[in-house]
């Protein structure tokens, strides 16, 4: 970070590396392909955790539609952590798996189903420690 | 590999002890044992120390500045949930591989009421319950969705888990919980993560447990009888989700089969198993994972009653973690205690009768698994 941080006006960041902020089109989800075996992660690895390879690996956008693989509601969380929450593994076209909060669907278990039709937008969720606003990305139900 | 024998064990009750500390409660858990098998620490040639909260406090070393230093080896280790059982399997090793007579396992926790919620990340952004959850009740509820989501298991049928292990855990004096709890009382409970309420979740707590293994001549010397057939530990391979959802079958169901090949045995020659019960929807999972039942039956034998005590295959009948309580790294030792008490006939009240072989299982997330199965 350069010298001239705590005078540079807000900025926002990321929440997880995996979350990409365009200045220009809608932000999105980063995976990184093994380009031998075709296992796709979130985040940058050495070699791939399945074939052991180590790369080539490619950079690959993510959808924004995905679908609910599991769903739990937590009630009960770390101190400060306003509950309850509805929480789910996301699964997406390309392969790969996604840990999200659920957000715009109540905490019931009689709102949510496996296989639903899951949708990716991002908000601010807090600042981080020089006060730049640290956007999330969340799921919620598929709109239309 | 040589045969290794479990010559003596011991747990202290599980429970509170905020006026103790870590290696007073080690210490009182290894001089039991050490009792147990008729030796002192001087006969011990190896010692292996589980701690998790204390994994850099040489915890060991300061359990033997109160029982003895005697200069022996001390191996410190940390595997999560799995530190106690892990701590066994280098005892095993130590004399399976021939290298050691006598070695030492002691597995010690003192948990505070918090359990695993720790500070957040070094980076002080808050990731829990913004980008879903790590938290271990969310993580074993939405496991149990799964099992929901492919075999249609309800709620109800993850609750009498929990009904039965603190049924078990009233004729274990050393449970750190000794109270039934009704279905509806389950189910009433305070939700902690669906489909996982207040008794569907293990308890905090502190806790020890140690146990002796030797060689074949010195089991002969001590008359002591149980074997340990199969002592293994595994981490979880990739599989589809295991990075996003940790996934706790897959190396189970490794370490089940690794462990009935070593042991040459098969589920239906156990007379009793103690598995990793720390949220209700674990069990069910696990009745799967070690081949208890086929998969998709697990909700079917909770049903049915074939894991209770008297049933076809008793499963926890200490209490399990639901009801005698998880000290993190005192739990896998304890498993062994249990299963070690059965086979020689002295575990009392809640003996399963006629007991020859039993299976101790036990996950740590990230993950480690170990299944120790002994034998008489």
């Amino acid at each position: 970070m350069s010298a001239s941080a705590t005078t540079a006006p807000r900025g926002r960041r990321p929440i997880v590396p995996f979350l990409r902020l365009p200045d220009e089109g809608e932000p999105y989800l980063v995976g990184r392909r093994c380009q031998p075996c075709g296992a796709v992660y979130l985040g940058a690895r050495r070699a791939c955790s399945r074939c052991t390879a180590e790369g080539p690996f490619e950079e690959i956008p993510l959808s924004r539609k995905g679908t609910l693989w599991v769903w739990s509601i937590v009630h009960q969380s770390m101190p400060g952590v306003p509950v309850p929450y509805v929480v789910g593994v996301v699964d997406l076209p390309e392969g790969v798996s996604v840990r999200s909060n659920l957000i715009d669907v109540e905490p019931d278990p009689a709102q949510l189903r496996f296989g639903m039709p899951v949708e990716m937008t991002t908000g601010v969720s807090q600042q981080d420690r020089e006060g730049n606003d640290v956007v999330a990305f969340y799921f919620r139900p598929a709109r239309g | 590999m040589r045969d290794v024998y479990v010559a003596g064990v011991a747990m202290i009750r599980f429970g509170r002890y905020p006026e103790r500390d870590v290696p007073d409660l080690g210490a009182e858990a290894v001089l039991l044992a050490l009792k147990d098998a008729g030796l002192s620490i001087k006969d011990v040639e190896l010692m292996a120390a589980g701690c998790l909260f204390q994994a850099n406090a040489m915890v060991g070393q300061r359990i033997l500045q109160e029982v003895g230093q005697t200069g022996i080896p001390v191996v410190n280790v940390a595997n999560a949930c799995a530190t106690g059982s892990t701590a066994f399997r280098e005892a095993w090793l130590a004399v399976a591989s021939g290298a050691h007579e006598v070695a030492l396992a002691v597995g010690v926790e003192q948990m505070g009421k918090m359990g695993l919620l720790g500070g957040g990340g070094g980076s002080g952004i808050r990731t829990e319950g913004v980008i879903g959850s790590g938290l271990m009740p969310a993580v074993f509820g939405q496991a149990g969705m799964e099992h929901m989501r492919r075999y249609g298991t309800t709620q109800e049928q993850f609750a009498k888990v929990a009904v039965k292990n603190h049924k078990h855990s009233t004729k274990n004096p050393l449970s750190q919980y000794q109270n039934e709890v009704g279905l509806e009382d389950v189910l009433k409970a305070r939700m902690v993560a669906y489909p996982n309420t207040l008794y569907m979740c293990c308890p905090t707590g502190d806790g020890a447990a140690a146990a002796v293994v030797v060689s074949p001549e010195k089991a002969r010397q001590l008359g002591a009888r149980v074997k340990v057939l199969a002592s293994v530990l595994t981490s979880d391979p990739w599989t589809e989700r295991d990075l996003t959802l940790p996934d706790v079958s897959t190396l189970t169901r490794n370490a089940a089969r690794k462990a009935y090949e070593l042991a040459g045995i098969g589920p239906q020659d156990l007379d009793l198993v103690e598995l990793h019960d720390c949220f209700a929807t674990a069990e069910l999972l696990h009745y799967e994972n070690l081949g208890l039942c086929k998969d998709g039956e697990a909700g079917r034998m909770i049903d049915e009653g074939e894991s209770a005590h008297g049933g076809r295959i008793p499963v926890n009948v200490s209490g399990g973690l639901l009801s005698k309580g998880h000290p993190l790294g005192a739990t896998g030792v304890a498993g062994i205690f249990e299963v070690t008490s059965h086979l020689r006939g002295s575990a009392g009240a809640r003996q399963v009768p006629g007991a020859k072989v039993g299976l101790s299982h036990v996950i740590g997330l990230g993950s480690a698994c170990t299944i120790n199965v002994l034998g008489v």
